[in-house]
């Protein structure tokens, strides 16, 4: 490996942020005044933007430098040291996390800003960017800790904001317990993580190896066996499959959409549910020894992505149903990096952020102007009330469908063509994507029709909507356009386009594995036609239904009526683990261990049985020593008859 | 000051008793300002010079026990009054003097009645928990061990709630059996090292020096072992700990989960690990699966206590349940890990006991069903019980992860399914401390007796800050307390270590029985005549 290059500038990335929110934190009052509230969002989004900047510099020092030897690093001091243990506190910045740190920040700088105009006038002003600045700060320490267990720290790091902010509303029961379900199903992943974490450092402690930043790793990853190495990654991901909710532990995000909607926008759906993308990609080198566990990522995301979006059709609830979609977003990135097309997952991640994160503030802006109403049957009819907001999402939202030239469009039709074509994908593996890829489609359209187009449902609502200022538009603004140009970054060479994002990120996670046996320009051509024309497809079929055969729908739901509740409950998921787990837990530990095994057996039982025992023989005893003169006699006479008895008998 | 500085530990150990002297002869019981100012500025004393020994500590030299003193006190008997302080029992010792002064503080206002005595109860069971950690005469050490007993029984029995009689008669039953046992293994201990080495000593360093036969050397361990065992409290000896904590005042919680918890673990540590390699070799099984039952069923029976300070007492059972599998493992992750971890349940533990109790001083209940949406009406409160509810759930950023963590890389190194049960204990913490903290301090606001809860004032945030600060200073930079130990536990692992203690002598199989015997005789006629 190349010598690093000291950037010591690294550290204040995650710093600023982390002062933002100390300032903001010790700070907070409930009684602001305008002052107080300039105060906060300025310290709030000044933040983020200088880390955003300090991220560009270190962008452009990273292009200035030959494609190789991109790797910047800053070592603050030692964190953990223990024997021959040794974790530092050291970030780096190679490709990969440069992309991801500028993504944290741009986008979510803008989510700070759009923050301003939507939590105008809440309570918990400074307390949510509180919140908000240290997730930020958390995230770019998940990003850019320079090994596992610092990424350990960010991750652990960034599920604690969002069950803070997940239940930021905390007197709503049902939020603070959505803020709990997502931090113990994050944990039932991380247990899993930090297991891998584990395996892995004993693995190689076991060959005297005991540093444990990723270029070590990296270097020895050969000196552990095949079987440890599947164990390792299928433990990893576990910890992946809570944090960028797959299944079976993405029952977790529907919930969070408890959370303000710009949290939504930035944590659950643009930043920290990607973050078990990254960490398979920076693990990548682990990943790519296992073919069952690229195998296992690959299928999970596959079947997650189908799963999903099917739920999506049926949700009336505007932020569930994004938040379904950013599940099945998910599964097209691990299906992506499963098949070890990392460049291709790691693209999918940011044009993502970019429009998942608008379709979310697109949401936010119409809920504001609908009065906190999510309910996407009571709206309709809202795009010339909110033009700025109705384009916007339709920029986004044509970007997720993928339809060229839109940034989804690339991203996506890269994995779907790479599910095919690579030696690790397969026609079955496409096959399940280019439905769940219609199928996004219809719920997007879906969603937008009922949203924006026909008739307003619900004349009162609908009177008092308006357009958001401009503090929440601009923002909005300025994502568009990014959802919209992003892609072109990573154009397929097939169009005769240069894919740049690739290339910047080949030394890192390896080149895009090109189809070998079957995968001609015309060939590709075919499949981005079908990309298409299923997405086409299902937005006229979500047009026909939604705006033309308006009764259609609801006749379908009455003759399909067990598939629909099923559908509409979401399979029945959390019903399922509430009987299966969290009951029979609650009740083993309540009445066996409890009450039972603990109050009865060990301490009534063991314990004071003991004390008992004691007593009661001391209480017979005693009797040979109350002084009475009378028994002492008797005893006596009866013990020399005794002997006396005895001596006859002889 | 060249008194102090030669005598630095003895200082400590007896300031305490001498303020409680103070308090006891110069001041009257309806002083009662006067008593906690008293009691509070010695504690506060005791830590500030404390400060003096942790900065003079060297932790490079190779010399792990300093600060020795020794000074003959029955040295026919080989009863020495030796105290020194190593690595480990250093952080344990500067965490005892740093409780000291915020429990004085914290219970200012809760205990009203009898102030005089409670504060002298305070003080002396101070002493005696400064001077278990640093004895190094196994007799000096059993008298500091059972010194501090009758402070707790009396804290528990005269200030603690309505079953507090109870409670305090068991806690002090439960431990004191436990304690004779270990007498009796102390003795025979020191009657074998007359026999092999032709003179008395209750030395610790003596009595390491002693060879002992796998079958005595067994029973030696499970003595020590039960007496130590019971005060942790492992798995399944811990039926006494959630009584007492429900029961003592907050002060005695704090203590009783803070210090005096630690005094079992500190046990194995100092005492029959060391003292008894090949036993603790041999029982490792045993106390390993012990350990980590404790972890997963402390957990799971915390999550159903309707009584927060219930819960805590069996959230108690499962840290400690990490803390003794950090010490069987023997490696140096487990081990440093296990005395972090101690350190970290101090502090944690003990916050989260004084955070109940101010709740229990405003609302006059613990069930954390008489709660609910405190956060609004006590958000500064609230605040300091999340971060230290994180704490004890072992976030990343904050103490506990690092014992935890080290604890679980060394349980690996030894045994990876070990490894694997103990680590579930993660989820469940998150489990039972953020339900807990959901019920109490989440959803609405909807009892009366809530809505006018008064928030922290300035006293209650200065107990709490220093704690916050320790919280976190150790989950960001433990190398300011991981590098104080690292030769210690060095020296320990090489005193327990199978290949590396030869036998220093040839083995001779003895009877348990006989050996004392005969060892009686010679104490006999060496001056102690039956009268």
């Amino acid at each position: 490996m190349e010598e690093a290059i000291v950037f010591s500038y690294i550290r204040w990335i995650p710093l600023l942020p982390l002062i933002g929110f100390l300032i903001n934190g010790l700070g907070a009052r409930a009684e602001l005044g305008p002052a107080g509230t300039q105060r906060v969002h300025w310290v709030a989004c000044l933040a983020p933007f200088g880390s955003f900047l300090i991220s560009v510099v270190a962008f452009t020092k990273l292009l200035g430098l030959p494609a190789e030897g991109r790797l910047l690093t800053d070592t603050v001091f030692t964190w953990i040291a223990s024997g021959e243990f040794t974790a530092n506190l050291s970030f780096s910045i190679d490709p990969l996390s440069s992309v991801m740190t500028l993504v944290v920040t741009g986008v979510g700088f803008l989510i700070h800003v759009y923050s301003i105009g939507y939590m105008h006038g809440d309570k918990g002003y400074s307390r949510y960017f509180a919140y908000l600045n240290l997730f930020t700060a958390m995230m770019l320490v998940l990003v850019l800790g320079d090994n596992l267990l610092l990424m350990f720290l960010g991750w652990e790091g960034v599920g604690l904001c969002s069950y803070f902010l997940i239940g930021f509303w905390y007197e709503d029961p049902e939020k603070a317990y959505a803020g709990l379900k997502a931090f113990v199903v994050n944990r039932i992943g991380d247990f899993g993580f930090l297991l891998g974490l584990f395996l892995l450092f004993w693995g190689l402690g076991q060959n005297g190896i005991w540093t444990i930043d990723f270029g070590s790793i990296q270097e020895h990853v050969h000196l552990l066996s095949p079987a440890i190495i599947t164990a390792i990654c299928l433990l990893l991901f576990m910890g992946a499959m809570g944090k960028s909710a797959q299944i079976p532990l993405y029952v977790w995000l529907p919930d969070a959409m408890a959370g303000p909607t710009p949290v939504s926008a930035l944590i659950h759906a643009a930043t920290m549910v990607t973050a078990g993308v990254y960490m398979v990609a920076r693990m990548h080198f682990l990943f790519v020894a296992s073919d069952l566990a690229m195998q296992w990522v690959a299928w999970t995301g596959a079947i997650t992505a189908l799963f999903a979006a099917t739920i999506g059709i049926c949700q009336n609830d505007i932020k569930k149903v994004l938040a379904y979609s950013t599940v099945s977003q998910l599964g097209y990135m691990f299906v992506a990096v499963g098949i070890g097309a990392y460049a291709a997952g790691i693209f999918h991640l940011m044009t993502h952020a970019f429009f998942k994160a608008l379709l979310f503030l697109g949401a936010g802006s119409v809920m504001h102007a609908m009065g906190n109403e999510t309910d996407i049957q009571k709206m309709g009819g809202l795009r010339k009330k909110m033009p700025w907001t109705f384009w916007t999402f339709m920029v986004a939202t044509v970007a997720i469908c993928g339809i060229p030239p839109f940034s989804g469009f690339f991203s996506k039709d890269e994995i779907l063509w790479l599910a095919y074509s690579s030696h690790h994908g397969s026609t079955a593996l496409w096959l399940v994507l280019w439905i769940g890829a219609a199928v996004t489609a219809f719920y997007m359209a879906r969603l937008v029709f009922l949203t924006f187009f026909g008739e307003p449902r619900d004349h009162h609502l609908h009177d008092h909507a308006h357009e958001s200022p401009a503090v929440m538009t601009v923002p909005l603004a300025l994502l568009a356009v990014g959802a919209a140009l992003v892609g072109f970054v990573g154009a397929p060479a097939s169009l005769g386009l240069t894919n740049h994002f690739e290339h910047f990120l080949e030394p890192v996670v390896g080149a895009l594995p090109h189809g070998d046996h079957h995968g001609s320009h015309a060939t590709e051509y075919i499949f981005m036609g079908l990309s298409v024309a299923v997405a086409a497809a299902g937005i006229l079929l979500a047009w026909w239904l939604y705006l033309r055969a308006k009764e259609v729908p609801k006749i379908m739901a009455r003759k399909y009526a067990r598939l629909y509740d099923l559908v509409y409950n979401k399979y029945y998921v959390d019903e399922i683990y509430d009987a299966l787990f969290v009951r029979p837990i609650r009740n083993l530990s309540e009445k066996l261990l409890w009450k039972i095994f603990d109050e009865k057996f060990i301490d009534n039982g063991l314990v004071n049985g003991t004390a008992r025992f004691f007593q009661r023989s001391a209480q017979s005893l005693r009797r040979i020593q109350v002084g009475d003169v009378q028994s002492y006699a008797f005893a006596m006479v009866v013990g020399i008859l005794a002997i006396i008895g005895f001596l006859l008998l002889q | 000051m060249e008194i102090i500085n030669q005598h630095l530990i003895s200082v400590l150990v007896f300031l305490p008793l001498a303020g409680a002297l103070f308090v006891l002869l110069f001041l009257r019981g309806s002083q009662k300002e006067a008593v906690r100012w008293v009691t509070f500025l010695t504690m506060l004393a005791g830590f500030v010079i404390s400060l003096k020994l942790f900065l003079g500590y060297d932790a490079d030299s190779t010399q792990t026990m300093q600060f020795i003193e020794s000074t003959p006190w029955l040295p026919e008997y080989g009863i020495v009054f030796k105290v020194g302080i190593d690595g480990m029992s250093l952080l344990l010792f500067m965490m005892t003097t740093f409780l000291g002064p915020l429990v004085i503080l914290s219970s200012w206002r809760s205990i009203e009645d009898r102030v005089k005595g409670f504060h002298v109860c305070m003080l002396l069971l101070q002493t005696a928990m400064l001077g278990a950690f640093v004895s190094l005469n196994l007799f000096l050490f059993y008298i500091f061990w059972e010194a501090m007993l009758i402070p707790m029984y009396f804290i528990i029995g005269i200030w603690g709630g309505p079953r507090r009689i109870y409670a305090a008669v068991k806690f002090f039953l439960y431990t004191l059996f436990g304690s004779l046992l270990m007498l009796v293994a102390i003795l025979y201990l020191y009657f074998v090292h007359v026999k092999q080495f032709g003179f008395y000593s209750f030395d610790l360093f003596d009595l390491y020096r002693v060879h002992l036969a796998l079958g005595p050397e067994k029973l030696l361990f499970l003595a020590f072992a039960l007496s130590f065992a019971i005060k942790v409290p492992m798995f399944p000896f811990h039926t006494w700990l959630p009584d007492a904590h429900v029961e003592a005042p907050t002060a005695g919680s704090v203590i009783l989960a803070g210090v005096l918890l630690k005094m079992g673990t500190y046990g194995f540590l100092r005492f029959s690990m060391p003292l008894f390699p090949a036993a603790t070799e041999y029982f490792y099984p045993l106390i390993a699966v012990l350990a980590v039952i404790g972890i997963i069923y402390g957990a799971l029976v915390a999550m159903v206590q309707p009584d927060v300070k219930k819960l805590v007492a069996y959230s108690s059972v499962s840290h400690l349940g990490f803390v003794m599998l950090g010490l069987v493992v023997l490696n140096v992750q487990g081990v440093e890990g296990s005395v972090i971890q101690m350190v970290n349940h101090g502090l944690s533990t003990g916050a989260l006991f004084i955070i109940v109790g101010m709740i229990y001083d405003r609302r006059h209940t613990r069930l954390i069903a008489d709660f609910g949406g405190i956060s609004k009406s006590m958000p500064i409160f609230a605040t300091f019980f999340m971060i230290v509810t994180l704490s004890s759930i072992g976030l990343p950023g904050l103490n506990g992860f690092v014992g935890e963590f080290l604890i679980l890389l060394g349980a690996f190194k030894k045994s990876v399914v070990l490894g694997v049960l103990a680590a579930s204990g993660v989820i469940l913490a998150a489990v039972y401390m953020l339900w807990m903290f959901k019920r109490a301090m989440f959803g609405p606001l909807d009892k009366e007796e809530n809505k006018s809860l008064k928030d922290l004032d300035p006293r209650e945030i200065a107990v709490l800050v220093p704690i916050i600060v320790m919280i976190l200073w150790i989950g960001i930079y433990p190398q300011t307390f991981l590098r104080k130990m690292d030769r210690s536990v060095e020296g320990f692992l090489t005193r327990t270590g199978q290949n590396t203690a030869p036998p220093v002598q040839p083995l001779e199989r003895e009877s348990l029985f006989m050996t004392e015997s005969i060892s009686v005789q010679d104490f006999g006629g060496q001056g102690h005549g039956n009268r």
